[in-house]
């Protein structure tokens, strides 16, 4: 579903909505897979994101997004001195993954101080829209473009349905939910999109249900 | 309120007596479930924004960092105000206004992507032109980006926003169609004038290549943003005078989508053939990424 938003918009910072707004974005989606915030990144660009990234300024909007700035943050331009201050060190090169990658992606694989690690595979698709493709290796699809729920967990059965029943007690109305798992009974990975923003006790209650390992979520990007 | 394609647009547009700014507007209250007056508030806001990118891009007077613009757009704007301006005043400020965002947007500045960051300066450059030659107000202008942005979902849609992807008709073709759109019905035009407008803003932009110097938004981008806002008013012109355009506008999407298939990777944004390697682009090329902290 595109929005007129999406058409116009999103205000940013330039010089480029796909080399810089989407970068962010991307980064800013992997900040949000942590629980407190990454302190390595390893940003690998692919395609055009590493033919043309530094004068788009894509390696700063990168390390902007991992330090949650927004993508119209007047300090993407001087990222790299605010992550040598908030001590988030970063590696950039270019990667290729592959000729079924959009030729704007990049992969980004980060770690907390607390040792919680994350490799994130998204494409920057065009006018700051952007679609992540893998999650620690868990092929998957979403963007930011929702209120969205990460759910790492074990697949057990009937587990999505007390997730949905949680959710349906909450009022939450369900855009789209994507399971991919490693192989049955293993562990699995959720995306679950939602209308409206999730009350924290529903949350509450699903982060101790036993089959989820993690639980993550961020409202519709900016 | 949803559709897919130009032509069930103008259904929808026929059906319930409503303009594609009205479509546009009542799809998407009924999406986000929020109130038109909300949501013609954040257009308006937007508005501001690109009016704010058009003023700092016309006081800029030093180059970008890749010192490959800055200073342009000031320059058109004097020439516009100097007493016998070969387009007449009014368009001539329409080309600085289009070369005032990308000018901006060079600097690391604050600009709204319409659809893109490097398309950015053509829609508010023609809806800023409204405004001083044709008493568009703020609402009006409001009203005109959903225009905008009706067309533009069909575009999305059906092919795509992305430079990498299709080249910078996809980019600058899709902006100068959405703009033409939206410059028909902010003068009273029928939605099939605006669809007209579209098409052939589009039709004239297929095969548009994206080979940006050193891979910077900065050439051709910030002339050709002041170029295809005028291009958008030669599209609207026609469609108002009744020019009959052959391709309809959904055709002319699938034709730019194709086209971008079949237009090689070295020209779609990699900066490896066109402007980018002729030897004066070669001499703004980068080095590889590589960095660490």
């Amino acid at each position: 579903m595109i929005s007129a938003f999406d058409v116009i918009g999103p205000a940013m910072v330039g010089p480029s909505s796909s080399h810089t707004a989407g970068a962010c974005r991307i980064g800013l989606i992997t900040h949000h897979l942590f629980a407190s915030p990454p302190v390595r990144a390893e940003i690998g660009l692919h395609g055009s994101f590493a033919a043309t990234g530094s004068g788009h300024a894509t390696d700063r909007a990168i390390v902007a997004g991992l330090l949650g700035l927004a993508p119209d943050d007047a300090r993407i331009k001087d990222s790299h001195a605010l992550a040598e201050s908030r001590g988030l060190r970063f590696t950039i090169t270019a990667v290729d993954l592959g000729d079924e990658a959009h030729p704007n992606s990049a992969r980004v694989a980060a770690e907390s101080a607390g040792g919680e690690s994350h490799v994130l595979e998204a494409a920057s698709t065009g006018g700051g829209m952007i679609e992540v493709r893998s999650v620690d290796g868990y092929a998957t699809s979403f963007g930011g473009r929702s209120e969205t729920l990460l759910l790492w967990h074990a697949d057990t059965p009937g587990f999505l349905a007390k997730v949905t029943t949680l959710l349906a007690c909450a009022e939450a109305n369900i855009a789209t939910i994507r399971t991919s798992r490693h192989g049955r009974g293993a562990d699995a990975f959720s995306v679950i999109e939602v209308d409206q923003p999730l009350p924290e006790d529903c949350l509450s209650v699903m982060s101790r249900m036993s089959a989820v390992r993690a639980l993550r979520h961020f409202p519709r990007l900016p | 309120m949803n559709y897919e394609t130009a032509a069930q647009l103008l259904e929808l547009c026929r059906k319930r007596g409503l303009t594609i700014s009205e479509v546009a507007l009542q799809r998407e209250a009924a999406e986000q479930d929020a109130a038109p007056e909300l949501l013609l508030d954040r257009m308006k806001t937007h508005y501001r924004t690109m009016k704010e990118s058009i003023r700092r891009g016309l006081e800029i007077d030093t180059s970008s960092p890749s010192g490959l613009s800055g200073g342009d757009a000031k320059k058109l704007w004097d020439y516009a105000h100097s007493g016998r301006p070969l387009m007449g005043p009014a368009l001539t400020r329409t080309i600085a206004y289009g070369f005032a965002v990308l000018e901006h947007n060079a600097q690391f500045g604050r600009i709204v992507a319409t659809p893109t960051a490097g398309s950015a300066g053509i829609v508010p450059a023609c809806l800023l032109s409204l405004e001083e030659n044709e008493g568009l107000d703020e609402d009006g202008a409001a009203r005109a980006l959903f225009t905008a942005a009706g067309i533009g979902i069909v575009i999305g849609k059906n092919a795509c926003f992305s430079g990498a992807r299709g080249g910078c008709q996809a980019e600058v073709g899709s902006a100068s169609c959405m703009a033409a759109a939206a410059i028909v019905e902010a003068l009273g035009g029928r939605p099939e004038q605006a669809c007209e407008a579209a098409a052939f803003a589009l039709m004239n932009t297929l095969g548009l290549v994206c080979d940006p110097v050193g891979g910077y938004v900065e050439v051709p981008c910030v002339s050709r943003n002041g170029m295809f806002a005028v291009h958008s008013f030669l599209a609207a012109t026609m469609a108002l005078a009744g020019t009959r355009c052959i391709i309809p506008l959904d055709e002319v999407i699938l034709a730019m989508r194709d086209i971008g298939r079949r237009m090689p990777r070295a020209l779609k944004e990699t900066s490896e053939a066109g402007l980018a390697t002729t030897p004066s682009g070669l001499k703004f090329k980068p080095g590889p990424p590589s960095e660490s902290r």
